[in-house]
């Protein structure tokens, strides 16, 4: 019957290439959009994650309760050890430490005097380390306007705004002036090694990124740091393999009171993060609602155009002794039929679109000139295992529902009248 | 049912309500048919004929009185029973044929065995007897619209008989023929008949299809007005 049932709809156009058009551009819209609303996903959590918070943050427990007010005299000390015990313990992530510290820099004019001050926010992150990941998590060289990336003790990078604001040129020299970890007063010199645009604009006007080993230097934290980040080496965030690894690691100071023992916690822990995985969790069903939605009205206005043209083979069909439930599940057979093939020829070209813009991807440069830190300017469609069935859900749902609701008629139709309604 | 009956209608009345109204389709009628009978309702139309063939075919009840067919009564058997019924016991012919178009002659044949779920070889082997019935094995692989309307009609014949069903009911199988069609037709069915014992039971006001009647029930206004051999049943004797 299965048989007899396909060769039916194969040769019927009417019943199959149109269903089989919907249910193809359906699927082929939500593999795509789904693919693309992944990629940029992934790309915002890879930018926070390289930029802030890592795909897991380690704080002393003091610290990360005032994480925003950068309590630098609360930072985790060891750090040297923790690093070397965090590699061990988890290979495949590479492990960075960050200080977030303010201050005033100070210009001096030609005779050394005070020439002008501005308030600072400035980062310490690994730059001149050999193998370093911390100039490719920043993408340092591409954000780069005048100079080049700090070589020497004592170089750094600072917002081309702010450089410009101040006066200062690529190889001035400044004063920052800030609180030593242990609360007193820390100066240090730097020399500007070259200007950035961070791409938000606070940042572009106060920011300035120095090597770590020179703000520890300068702050008086050797071996300390405010942060320790780890981030997968493949750049991918994967929620329930880091929330496993900070349970883990918390387990073993749990019950202790000291507030400096380190804590683990997670990217979707860090403020702001929440929002942006609830709509993570929330797009998925979200898309597969809304394709499915569109589609099934579709469908079910295909399924009605359908039936009515078929109305003479069902009245057939009821008169020989088909029963109703029969030709309705025969009905419903059909569809899932249409479906799938249409599925499935969705499916492949929705992957092969996402497939392109994973390895090529769409290039919005020109529209981020001035918001170029924390978006990478290239943006990509991302393949899951799951992008391979999504399409599908909707896809045999849609022409399921649609043919449900269109061939409600069926039984509704009565048979005392077929003889008649077969002869008009 | 005793003495060879297949068909037995007992007071059978059939009334629609028309909003307030109602019109009584069928009044009363007792009848009674054998096995292998060739039988016919005649009348104008609206005296019940189309009514009475529908009741028998179970795809209506009576409103009062009793139809038994094969043994099933019609007015308490299920939807579902009714077309199981329908499915292995009767076949139907239409004015209009209604063959599928997207499938060949060989496939519309084919249909309802496999409603029935009759294997593969035991299949084809019935199919290509019908069509053989009905003088179209050559046409097998044709499609309905490359048909003319007497072959069109042959292959509905032979898709009612294929299951060799006890009850063929035909509904004026011959309204959309010439004269020519009808008669090779109207011969087709009295061998299939003779050959595999199938009642035919028509609804029709054709002279055509009368003339070849063993057993001709006129209707009129619901009512059995004459129940008397047919033409073919005179010229026998």
């Amino acid at each position: 019957m299965i048989r007899f049932l396909l060769k039916g709809v194969l040769r019927d156009r009417g019943r199959s290439l149109f269903p089989f058009l919907v249910a193809a551009a359906g699927t082929f819209l939500t593999v795509a959009f789904y693919g693309y609303f992944l990629g940029m996903m992934n790309n915002m959590i890879r930018s926070n994650a390289n930029l802030r918070h890592g795909h897991l943050k380690v704080m002393t427990r003091a610290y990360a309760r005032d994480a925003a007010q950068v309590p630098n005299d609360l930072a985790l000390t060891g750090v040297g050890a923790l690093m070397a015990e965090l590699d061990r313990e988890f290979p495949n992530m590479d492990w960075v430490a960050r200080i977030s510290f303010g201050g005033l820099l100070d210009v001096p004019d030609e005779e050394g005097e005070t020439r002008i001050q501005a308030p600072v926010a400035g980062l310490a992150v690994d730059i001149r380390t050999a193998g370093s990941p911390e100039p490719g998590l920043f993408g340092l060289q591409k954000i780069l306007v005048r100079g080049r990336l700090p070589r020497a003790p004592g170089e750094l990078l600072m917002g081309d705004e702010l450089a410009l604001k101040l006066g200062l040129a690529v190889g001035d020299e400044a004063t920052l002036i800030g609180s030593s970890m242990a609360g007193g007063l820390a100066m240090a010199n730097f020399t500007v090694a070259g200007t950035i645009r961070f791409g938000i604009r606070a940042m572009d006007k106060t920011g300035l990124i120095a090597d770590l080993a020179d703000v520890r230097r300068a702050l008086d934290m050797d071996d300390a740091a405010g942060e320790v980040l780890g981030l997968f080496k493949d750049g991918i965030y994967r929620q329930e393999r880091i929330e496993a690894a900070a349970l883990a690691f918390n387990d073993r100071y749990a019950g202790r009171k000291d507030e400096d023992l380190p804590v683990m916690q997670t990217l979707a822990e860090q403020p702001g993060m929440d929002i942006l995985f609830v709509w993570i969790r929330a797009a998925t069903p979200a898309i597969i609602f809304i394709f499915l939605l569109a589609m099934s009205l579709v469908m079910w206005n295909a399924g009605l155009v359908g039936t009515l043209r078929r109305y003479g083979e069902f009245g057939l069909r009821l008169a020989i002794g088909e029963a109703k439930g029969r030709v309705y599940r025969a009905m419903l057979a059909e569809a899932l039929m249409v479906g799938f093939i249409g599925s499935a020829a969705g499916t492949v070209l929705g992957l092969g679109l996402s497939w392109y813009l994973q390895v090529h991807g769409i290039d919005v440069s020109s529209m981020l000139k001035n918001f170029a830190f924390p978006m990478e300017t290239v943006l990509r469609s991302r393949i899951t295992p799951f992008s391979f069935v999504i399409g599908f859900i909707p896809g045999l749902l849609a022409s399921l529902i649609g043919t449900a609701i269109a061939g409600r008629a069926i039984y509704k139709r009565q048979t005392a009248r077929l003889f008649k309604e077969l002869e008009s | 049912m005793e003495n060879g009956a297949i068909i037995r209608t007992t007071d059978l009345t059939k009334i629609y309500p028309m909003g307030e109204q109602s019109i009584t389709a069928l009044k009363d009628v007792s009848l009674t048919f054998g096995r292998g009978e060739f039988a016919g309702l005649v009348g104008p139309s609206g005296s019940g004929k189309t009514t009475l063939l529908n009741i028998v075919g179970s795809l209506d009840v009576p409103s009062r009185g009793s139809v038994e067919v094969l043994g099933h009564k019609v007015e308490t058997l299920p939807h579902k029973k009714a077309a199981e019924l329908r499915n292995r016991h009767i076949g139907f012919i239409f004015q209009t044929f209604n063959l599928l178009p997207v499938y060949t002659v060989y496939e519309n044949v084919e249909f309802p065995l496999l409603l029935l779920g009759m294997p593969a070889a035991a299949r084809r082997k019935a199919v290509l007897a019908a069509l053989d019935w009905v003088h179209l094995a050559d046409r097998a692989k044709s499609r309905p619209n490359q048909l003319s309307g007497g072959q069109s009609q042959r292959v509905a014949i032979a898709r009612a008989v294929v299951k060799k069903p006890e009850l063929v009911l035909a509904d004026e199988p011959t309204a959309n023929l010439d004269a020519e069609n009808s008669h090779h037709i109207l011969r087709t069915m009295e061998d299939i008949n003779r050959e595999i014992k199938t009642t035919f039971l028509f609804s029709t006001h054709d002279d055509k299809v009368i003339g070849h009647l063993r057993r001709k029930i006129t209707l009129v206004d619901g009512r059995v007005a004459k129940d008397e051999p047919g033409a073919a049943a005179k010229e026998a004797r």
